[in-house]
């Protein structure tokens, strides 16, 4: 996944590629890598989120470590998808990448919208003004849905 | 874990009890005999088992038992049974080793395999009989098995079970029995390997794998909320409990990779062994690279 396809080389080996589990594999991969990054860098290194603020219904728990566990099945579960697809030598990296991106901009997006905003669990940081984190953050996950969307063009108009 | 020399010590016997809060745990020789019978004679057994009966990848299966053994015996032994004894970290190390992580390398060792091809020819009529019944089939579902591994955890916590234990020994050797036989059961009926009655597919083991882990992960943020509170009349130390969900909860973490790995690495296996079957029609690496 870290070069781009063969500008034009797609043509023929189009016809053996799988888009919908390259696109697959991306999408998982770019969900579990935006959910670890939140983890480890807000949470771990810069201590803006916390463990548990305090301030969290124990409804919104369960939810929450729902979530948490599934992002770790997902971690798993798309590189596993990955090995299986490039086993068959069939993966369509524009499509990877797309998904990739498409991925971590829609759980950014989820993060600053229903995991911050909806149910409550922890806001971006404490003790400052949100406003301008908020705006940050989920401009973050919209300009990576963007980057994920043009590729997701450009993988299509590449195959017709 | 294995000192030499403590074979004689084997026949003094289990003499004393230890528990949390009711004795403290003797940290001489005598503490040592059941983690050392704890791995010997298991491993004894799994030994003759392989040797009798149709091993495959054999070595393997033994570094998985043994380390599965061992795992068990380090949470059993008496230092960390004696720091579970006074600090709510030791407790939580003791159970992660003996509820997750020597569960899952005993049961990637295939022991029922290993047992089955054991079984006299007269007793696998019966074996497999019992293997078929339904109350097996309902015992060795992941839901069922998620809801006794877990539900066990969150009566331990959340109820004054876990005060009792201070005070019953009895009482509490039955949770670490528990902690052993849920976990394994857990275990064997998410990922296998071992073959296991009308096992369910891919997606609902998911499922039940992730659902067990996020109530194991709210358990324990509930845990660190209430620390000093929960678990139900042990009165722990607030700051030794919050660290103790947090083992609990990262603890927990790596424990639900290793399963999902596991599965994941079974459903790998059988996308190959499909791809082997279907030749190299699906694999066409020629054409991939050629020149356009």
């Amino acid at each position: 996944m870290s070069t781009s396809a063969v500008p034009g080389g797609d043509t023929r080996a189009g016809t053996t590629q799988d888009p919908r589990r390259s696109r697959l594999a991306g999408l998982l991969l770019g969900i579990a890598v935006m959910a670890a990054v939140d983890e480890i860098v807000f949470h771990q290194l810069l201590g803006w989120h916390h463990f548990y603020d305090r301030s969290t219904p124990d409804v919104a728990l369960l939810s929450d470590g729902l979530l948490h566990t599934a992002e770790l099945v997902v971690l798993v579960a798309g590189f596993f998808v990955l090995a299986d697809v490039r086993a068959e030598r069939a993966l369509d990296r524009t499509r990877a990448w797309s998904g990739f991106f498409l991925g971590a901009g829609a759980f950014q997006v989820f993060d600053g919208v229903v995991n911050h905003k909806v149910l409550g669990l922890h806001e971006v940081r404490y003790d400052v003004d949100l406003l301008p984190y908020d705006v940050a953050w989920n401009a973050a996950g919209v300009v990576l849905l963007v980057v994920g969307a043009v590729l997701a063009v450009r993988a299509r108009r590449r195959r017709t | 874990m294995n000192p030499p020399g403590i074979a004689p010590c084997a026949v003094v016997g289990l003499g004393p009890v230890s528990a949390h809060g009711a004795a403290p745990m003797d940290t001489t020789a005598a503490g040592w005999v059941l983690p050392v019978l704890l791995v010997v004679v298991p491993l004894t057994l799994f030994l003759v088992a392989l040797r009798r009966g149709p091993a495959r990848r054999a070595a393997r299966r033994v570094a998985w038992f043994a380390s599965g053994l061992l795992l068990a015996a380090a949470a059993l032994s008496p230092p960390v049974d004696a720091w579970a004894h006074h600090d709510a970290r030791g407790h939580m190390t003791q159970h992660l080793l003996l509820g997750m992580y020597a569960p899952i390398a005993l049961v990637m060792a295939s022991p029922v395999a290993a047992l089955l091809g054991v079984v006299p020819p007269r007793a696998r009529h019966v074996t497999a009989r019992v293997l078929r019944s339904r109350p097996l089939h309902v015992l060795s579902h992941p839901a069922t098995a998620a809801v006794l591994h877990i539900g066990g955890l969150a009566a331990l916590y959340l109820t004054p079970l876990y005060a009792a234990t201070a005070t019953h020994p009895l009482l509490h050797h039955l949770v670490h029995v528990h902690f052993v036989a849920a976990g394994c059961l857990f275990a064997w009926a998410v990922v296998g390997p071992d073959p296991a009655p009308a096992r369910p597919g891919m997606r609902t083991r998911l499922v039940v794998l992730v659902v067990a882990g996020g109530v194991h992960a709210a358990l324990a943020k509930l845990l660190y909320a209430r620390a000093g509170e929960l678990p139900v009349g042990a009165h722990q130390d607030v700051e030794q409990a919050q660290q103790a969900a947090q083992l609990m909860y990262y603890g927990g973490d790596v424990a639900e990779v290793a399963l999902a790995v596991a599965l994941f690495a079974w459903w790998a296996r059988g996308r190959a062994h499909a791809r082997r079957r279907v030749g190299s029609r699906r694999m066409p690496s020629e054409v991939l690279h050629a020149p356009a």
